[in-house]
This record gives C-alpha cells, sequence and structure tokens, in this order.
C-alpha cells in the first residue's frame, strides 16, 4: 500500500489537573495517493491532533500511521505540512523563504534558484521574491507557504486551515489555486477547514468528525473537486446536489454543536 | 508659517491626514518633529547661559557653562591626572566593552542552553534567578577581595553586570519561538543545529538586541561607579577626585561626558538594530 494508511490510532492527553482527554479514539482509514482529503468538524474534535501525528510531530497513544509503506515517525520532507498563518520565516525574504527547503536538502544554489523562480511563478509571485515576508497581504503570504511546502516536493501534504485567515474572495481564489496545484502534482492532500462549502469544493473525500471523544462519523467521496478543475467554483456551488450535501452536513454539524452547548450548560447548572 | 515650521521639523507631513494621533504609536513615533527636541536641548542650554551670566548658582553646586568649557578644552589638550581626556573616556568604554562583549559571549549560549534544555534550565535556573535582580555594585566589594583592584576586576565586574541581563534576553526570544515555525522547519528537513541557527535565533534576535541595549546601559552605569570606588584613570575616576577638590566644574564635565557618551552608543545601537532586525516587531 503506497498510500497513507491510518489503523487504529487514538490519542489521549493527559491534563495536568489528571483529567484525560480522549482527543481521537480508535481513528482508521486509508487514503490514496493523488486523493484530497477534507476534514470538517466541530472545534475541538482533534483534527489539528490528527494532522499532528500524520506530520510526525505527534507520537499516537496508540494504533499505527504508515505512509508509503513507511511507519510514520517523525517529521519527514517526504510529508509537507502548511499552516494556517504566521508560520513563515519572517527574516527571510520570499525567496529565502521558498528555497529553505532545498538548501536544507543540500541542494547546490543554481538548482535552489531554479526550484523557487518555478514555484513562485506557479503561485503568482514571480515579481515579489524579494520582496520581505511583512511586506505581503494575507493571501500572499499563504501563497509563500504554498510554495515553499511544495519545493520540497512532499508526496503528502498536510494542511490546518490554511485558508481560515483570508477574506472571502481571497479565499475562493485560492481554493482554485490548490485545485489548480492538486491537479498538476498530483500529490495527496489532506487539509483541515472549518468552512463546509470548502470542504465540498476541495474535497474527492469528506471526514465528518465528532468530538469527546475526537472520531470519524461520515466519510463522502465526492465529485466537486473533478469537476471544480474545469468549472467555476462559483457555479458549482449552485448544483442541488452541492446544495444537498452541504445542507446535510450542516445540519449534521450544527446539531454536534448544540449537543456541545448543551453539555456545557449541563455542566454549568 | 505652516513652511517654516515643517522646515524647522516641528510637524510631519506623513501624518497630517491622520484624524486620530492621541493614542496612535505611530504618530508619535513617525520621523519629524526634531525641532522639539532642538527646543528642549535649547532651552537647558540658555537657561544655563542665563544662570551663568547672571551667576544665579553658587559655582560650588553648580559652575557656570564658561568653566565647564573651559575644563573641558584644558583636559581635552592637557590631560588629568596623567591621562588625556580621550584616554579617561576611552579607558572607561573600553572596560564596557569588554565586559559586554564577554558578558555576550557567555549570555547568549547560557540563555540558549537555558530555552533549549530541560536539565539545563532547572540547573541553572536558582543562579540565573539569584543574581538577576542583584545589583552589580553589591558585587564590587567582593570582586576587590578578589582579583584587586587592576583591569580584570573592573571587566570581570561588568561582566557580571551582563551575562545576566543577556542570558535571560536570551532565553525569553527563544522560548518565543512559535512552535509552528520549528515544525515547518522539521518538514523542511532542517535538522537540529539548522533549527538553533537558522529559525531560533533569529526568532530570538530582536530581544537579544534589546538585551544588549539595557546591558550597555548598566554597563555603563556600572563602570562609572566602579571608577568611582578605585581606579587610575576613567570618567568615574574623574568625577571621583574633582569632588574631593570641590571642583564642581569637572564633576559636571564628567556627568555631560557619561550621558553623551551613553547616547552615542544607544545611537549606534538603534541604528544597527534598523539594520539588522529590519522585521522587528512585524510577524
Ligand atoms: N497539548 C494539548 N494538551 C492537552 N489537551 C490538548 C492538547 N492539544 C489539544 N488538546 C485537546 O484535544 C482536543 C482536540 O484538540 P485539537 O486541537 O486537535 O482540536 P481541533 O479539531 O483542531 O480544534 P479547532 O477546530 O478549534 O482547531 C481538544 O479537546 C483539546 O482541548
Ligand atoms: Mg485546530
Amino acid at each position: 500500500m503506497s498510500g497513507l494508511s491510518v489503523r487504529d490510532v487514538s490519542m489521549i492527553y493527559n491534563l495536568p489537573n489528571g483529567e484525560d482527554v480522549e482527543a481521537l479514539k480508535h481513528l482508521s482509514f486509508e487514503l490514496e495517493p493523488g486523493e484530497l482529503l477534507t476534514v470538517l468538524g466541530p472545534s475541538g474534535c482533534g483534527k489539528t491532533t490528527l494532522l499532528n501525528i500524520l506530520a510526525g510531530f505527534l507520537a499516537p497513544s496508540s494504533g499505527k500511521i504508515d505512509f508509503d509503506g513507511k511507519e510514520v515517525l517523525s517529521p519527514d520532507p517526504q510529508r509537507g505540512m502548511v499552516f494556517q498563518q504566521g508560520a513563515l520565516f519572517e527574516w527571510l525574504s520570499v525567496e529565502q523563504n521558498v528555497g529553505f527547503g532545498p538548501k536544507m536538502m543540500g541542494r547546490k544554489p543554481n538548482e535552489i534558484k531554479a526550484i523557487v523562480d518555478k514555484w513562485l511563478s506557479i503561485v503568482g509571485l514571480a515579481d515579489f521574491g524579494k520582496k520581505a515576508i511583512y511586506e505581503l497581504s494575507g493571501g500572499m503570504q499563504q501563497r509563500v507557504a504554498l510554495a515553499r511546502c511544495l519545493a520540497n516536493e512532499p508526496d503528502l501534504i498536510l494542511m490546518d486551515e490554511p485558508l481560515g485567515a483570508l477574506d472571502a474572495l481571497t479565499r475562493e481564489k485560492m481554493q482554485g489555486l490548490i485545485l489548480k496545484l492538486w491537479k498538476e502534482t498530483g500529490k495527496t492532500i489532506a487539509l483541515i477547514t472549518h468552512s463546509v462549502e470548502e470542504a465540498l469544493i476541495l474535497g474527492n473525500r469528506v471526514f465528518i468528525m465528532a468530538p469527546r471523544p475526537g472520531r470519524l462519523i461520515k466519510e463522502y467521496s465526492l465529485p466537486f473537486a473533478e469537476q471544480g478543475l474545469e468549472k467555476n467554483t462559483r457555479e458549482i456551488k449552485k448544483q442541488p446536489d452541492f446544495i444537498e450535501v452541504r445542507e446535510e452536513i450542516l445540519t449534521m454539524i450544527w446539531d454536534m454543536e448544540e449537543e456541545i452547548m448543551g453539555r456545557q450548560e449541563g455542566n454549568n447548572a | 508659517m505652516r513652511k517654516i515650521l515643517d522646515k524647522l521639523g516641528f510637524t510631519n507631513t506623513n501624518t497630517e491626514r491622520k484624524t486620530v494621533t492621541f493614542g496612535d504609536a505611530s504618530v508619535v513615533s513617525a520621523p519629524g518633529g526634531r525641532g522639539w527636541t532642538w527646543l528642549s536641548v535649547g532651552f537647558f542650554i540658555i537657561l544655563w547661559c542665563l544662570a551663568s551670566i547672571f551667576e544665579w548658582i553658587n559655582p560650588i553646586f553648580w559652575p557656570p557653562i564658561g568653566a565647564v568649557w573651559e575644563q573641558f578644552v584644558f583636559i581635552f589638550t592637557e590631560g588629568y591626572r596623567n591621562f588625556t581626556l580621550l584616554e579617561h573616556i576611552g579607558l572607561s568604554l573600553y572596560r564596557v566593552l569588554m565586559g559586554f562583549f564577554i558578558g555576550c559571549l557567555v549570555g547568549i549560549p547560557l540563555g540558549f542552553a537555558l530555552a533549549l534544555s530541560r536539565v539545563m534550565n532547572r540547573l541553572f535556573d536558582p543562579i540565573v534567578e539569584f543574581f538577576r535582580p542583584m545589583p552589580p555594585l553589591a558585587l564590587i566589594p567582593l570582586v576587590i577581595l578578589w582579583l584587586g583592584i587592576g583591569e580584570s576586576a573592573k571587566i570581570f565586574l561588568l561582566f557580571l553586570a551582563a551575562v545576566w541581563i543577556m542570558a535571560l534576553a536570551t532565553r525569553s526570544g527563544a522560548l518565543a519561538t512559535k512552535i509552528s515555525k520549528i515544525h515547518a522547519a522539521y518538514t523542511l528537513n532542517a535538522n537540529k543545529k539548522q533549527i538553533l541557527f537558522r529559525v531560533i535565533l533569529p526568532n530570538a534576535l530582536p530581544e537579544i538586541f534589546t538585551g544588549m541595549r539595557v546591558c550597555m546601559g548598566v554597563c555603563w552605569g556600572t563602570v562609572v561607579a566602579a571608577e568611582l570606588v578605585a581606579a587610575e584613570a576613567g570618567v568615574g575616576m574623574m568625577i571621583m577626585v574633582a569632588s574631593k577638590f570641590l571642583s564642581t566644574d569637572i564633576v559636571v564635565l564628567g556627568i555631560i561626558l557619561i550621558g553623551v557618551v551613553a547616547y552615542a552608543i544607544d545611537v549606534v545601537m538603534r541604528y544597527l538594530e534598523a539594520k539588522l532586525i529590519p522585521w522587528r516587531g512585524k510577524s
């Protein structure tokens, strides 16, 4: 199996006050190479925990993860990560940020330059290489983050709410960019989002998670990401089949949130 | 009128369109407005001139400006107590820079050790926390007992003044590194050494620099105090000896020189800071 395989993964955080939080409970799934998975779920259901485990930053309490036939035990350039915001190196220029990975891989300066130029032009920032990070807008910064991750050609790309801090319009454009990159590079991607529409537009597979304990409650395989490669995403969002799935998921998450709120009120009473 | 004020540096055209200025830090720190600085400096100089001309103050308490100027010219050309003025200043500066330099050399790596290893943190924490609030002046008697009153004693004292400040500034800067940056570096194939030098160090640089500026101030103050206690030369010694002879003009000259040198050092540090860490405060 050359994709990603997650088998019976659980994660329990031991809090200092002696309590245990079951952030993930018996999670199992497989991801084929070239799939784009989006993960949705209410706050605190373990999405970030899952991604950190996939990246190798955290070891699960139990269970096993394999990627490309190798067990995931620590971070590896084969598995890249795009963070929400503020993970760029602001002491380096845009170029140097994108070239950081290739440099750490021991590439030669002329190779690094070629890689940087290539990825900057793909994300539409060819003229911004010399700029400082803090001179760019939030959307441009996230494009640099994408380019920095892709410059090392990882086989699996993990993204934790990469577009969460962007305005609606920039966000739609970035969704288009992610789809384009997905198509052109054929990478396997796992992306966390809070936006149901974003999950449906981007994911050819979509996971819905529920909290306490964090678990997978529903899984979809959807055609919209494929359609998005040819069609305008705004058109797709108007399709009846899109609206139907969107409403179904919204109801599901809404109910979960209600239950969480209710539980909290119960606790407070 | 407006143009004249502009020329003299009392206004800043860039911030003039802002209608809310009270509480806006960028308006306060915007360039321009140097006219006000000259106004305040000029005010005190003129006041001093007037006081000198009309002999408002007994020269034992505060000397006339002319007398200080004459002492300055005299000491500059003839020297004071076997050393020229530049030698006095140079020697004080040398002690400060040596203590500061060795303090940084030890303090910065110590700060990284405190930030990066739990064992080191726990080991050194009591020592650092003990010395942090300790005024360096309290250590003068011990240092004199151990090392006498020579150069090494003064440099050691200044080292003690600098090292804890640098260690703590470095620790806090290094600990402030966002974990997502470190994670990002790991996924980009950086090893521990590269993460230290290419991620944690640049992240800590702004705080290290702030520490250095604080350090310079403390060291400069400490050197003067150390020279007051025992020294053959130095600005502090000049002040001490002059006060015994009630030469208030030399005392005031020394005070002014201390202030001017300290200010010059801070200007240089601020310039270096702007050059070396342009990203400061912009993440
Ligand atoms: N380091 C930690 N120590 C203790 N508990 C933690 C830690 N990290 C996360 N948790 C807990 O684990 C659960 C899952 O957290 P996680 O951050 O994975 O959620 P999330 O789905 O990413 O939430 P959000 O949508 O708000 O980002 C939460 O209940 C959280 O309080
Ligand atoms: Mg999260």
